[in-house]
């Protein structure tokens, strides 16, 4: 099962990559892994898993107002981290970086400090049709506090947005407009700079969801203009309870706490307490350290690699997969964008996919199964769930392959 | 390579449900919801002097829980309602444990082969979480959770 070297035009070393990954390198039920499921969590490269551990073995410490030499140090290296991601990011400052468990807390975040106070009745919160339940719910409970309402953009049967319908939605009462870059149930990568800039036309801010983009390309918040922008550390290779939360220095500045606790403070007095500077009003009590150092060792792994390269290569092995799908009789794929992210969401005529995941993880195949956390999208589209593989820089197209060929053998056995 | 949970019998019952329509005529009705795969289910009993006479369901889903659903209602049949709710126990035991099989579970021991799938418990589950709010008349929606 070993791929010819640059076969893809790319000439992107494969091989040579799935070396700094350990998992990748294991046998399960007596099959070589074919882990597809990386839009779920990525895994972890040598120097992810190394900088966790130097942390807990040499460094570890609480940060921040330690003055010995061990908390000194995990400070200097969590810090990094900010300014990592900061260029990771493009933004201007590294007060534009708050650290939060993942994009969920993210958008939590924004909807809960931002949200409460800028949001009143009668105002609109725009969301689209494809969005996970991360960037649906919180919304949901914002506009049911505050008696705003939640208008949603429709998607057309490929799985794309309809930006004349979104025109439509946009008015003078729209507050924020909160859409995926990448949808992790489709693949669709959204033109996130016309949604932002459609938004800012209204006076309207806008939040993008990038737990998906991250991963796959590179990532300009300053290009596109995003109010806020929010990522999660395991879907970019790095560790889980780590991300990041973007926001223009401006907003953040006149936002409420998030949370109340230490870390988060100036001074307090039982009369009165006095908040500390962005980012660390949001960060309130111990932070997942390790987490963020694990996440900036990520970040360098992605960035030397090079997003443009990873974009390049993923796009070769997304037209090869579905190429090699569309030859599978009965087999309709879900999400066919003109512009795609690596994933392969579908649907078999007359299988279910929960038999298709699990005799595919029988041949050592790991795929998800479900309605991948936008049960909307799934409702649009008339279907209960999809079968999703979803591929990373570390795919091959053998890989690709032995997918095609365990499809095969699930008709097989449901046929 | 998945023969052991996906035997003949079942696979046989997932292509060709029995007992698979709606009834009309049914005096006890519940729906089954498995919020995991988004899998729904409507069950529909005829019970006659305590004693169940006819089963049937409707609704697609897995292979798993299209078969147990199927199976369910062939087993249901004549049973009284005691009976049933012993044989919901019977069940789940022998999805969730090792001890040998109840012989009263009779052709539902193909499913013996779901504990070593812990994914896949609950899709074999559905339709019985359905029957035992069908047979206490709760009216409650049943779920997998
Ligand atoms: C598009 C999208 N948004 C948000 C999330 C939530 O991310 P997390 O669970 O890391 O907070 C996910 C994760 O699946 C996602 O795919």
């Amino acid at each position: 099962m070993s791929t010819p070297r640059s076969i893809l035009e790319t000439g992107f070393d494969v091989e040579k990559v799935r070396e700094d990954f350990p998992v990748l390198k294991q046998t399960i039920h007596a099959k070589p892994l074919v882990y597809l499921d990386s839009a779920a969590t990525a895994q972890k490269p040598f120097v992810v898993i190394d900088a966790i551990r130097k942390f807990h073995e040499v460094d570890c410490a609480n940060i921040h107002r330690g003055v010995h030499e061990l908390s000194q140090r995990s400070t200097a290296a969590y810090e990094e981290t900010r300014g990592k991601a900061k260029r990771f990011l493009n933004a201007r400052s590294r007060s534009e970086v708050i650290f939060v468990r993942g994009t969920t807390e993210g958008i939590n975040l924004v909807a809960s400090s931002w949200g409460r106070q800028n949001v009143s009745k009668g105002d609109e919160i725009i969301i689209s049709a494809m969005e996970h339940h991360s960037n649906i719910v919180p919304w949901q409970m914002l506009c049911e506090e505050k008696d705003a309402t939640l208008r949603v953009i429709p998607m057309n049967d490929r799985g794309e947005l309809i930006l004349e319908e979104y025109e439509k939605l946009l008015g003078p009462r729209t507050r924020l407009v909160a859409v995926g870059h990448v949808s992790n149930a489709l693949g669709t990568i959204n033109p996130v700079r016309t949604v932002i800039d459609m938004a800012h036309r209204v006076g309207a801010l806008a939040l993008i969801d990038g737990a998906q983009a991250a991963p796959h390309m590179k990532i300009d918040v300053g290009l596109l203009d995003a109010d806020f922008y929010t990522f999660s550390g395991h879907k970019v290779f790095g560790p889980t309870g780590i991300g990041v939360l973007y926001g223009k220095a401006k907003l953040l500045d006149a936002m409420p706490p998030y949370q109340g606790g230490g870390d988060m403070i100036r001074t307090v007095t039982f009369e009165k307490t006095t908040y500390n500077e962005v980012p660390y009003k949001f960060e309130a009590g111990t932070p997942n350290i390790a987490g963020g150092i694990g996440m900036g060792a990520a970040l360098d792994y992605v960035t030397n690699l090079g997003l443009d390269r990873i974009a390049a290569y993923e796009h070769e092995l997304l037209v090869y997969g579905t190429q090699l799908l569309s030859r599978i009789p009965g087999l309709r794929m879900i999400g066919t964008a003109r512009e795609k992210a690596a994933v392969l969401s579908f649907v078999i005529d007359g299988i279910h996919p929960h038999d298709i995941g699990t005799v595919l993880d029988r041949m050592g195949i790991a795929v998800r199964t479900g309605h991948h956390c936008a049960q909307p999208v799934m409702d649009w589209f008339g279907i209960p769930a999809t079968t999703r593989a979803s591929l990373a820089f570390y795919n091959t197209t053998s890989e690709l392959d032995a997918l095609a060929d365990g499809l095969r053998k699930v008709k097989e056995v449901f046929g | 390579m998945v023969d052991d949970l996906y035997q003949e019998t079942i696979l046989d019952h997932s292509k060709r449900p029995r007992n698979h329509h709606e009834m009309a005529d049914a005096n006890r009705r519940a729906d089954g919801y498995n919020p995991l795969c988004g899998d729904r289910l409507k069950l529909y009993l005829k019970v006659e002097n305590d004693v169940v006479k006819e089963a049937s369901f409707e609704g697609a889903g897995c292979a798993i829980s299209t078969a147990s659903a199927s199976l369910m209602t062939e087993s249901l049949k004549g049973k009284t309602r005691e009976e049933a709710l012993r044989l919901i126990d019977k069940f789940h035991t022998l999805l969730t444990t090792d001890t040998p099989a109840s012989k009263d579970l009779g052709k539902l021991v193909v499913f013996c082969g779901v504990r070593d799938y812990p994914a896949r418990v609950k899709c074999a589950t559905l339709a019985w979480h359905t029957l035992k709010s069908a047979l206490n008349g709760t009216g409650e929606v049943a779920t997998t959770e």
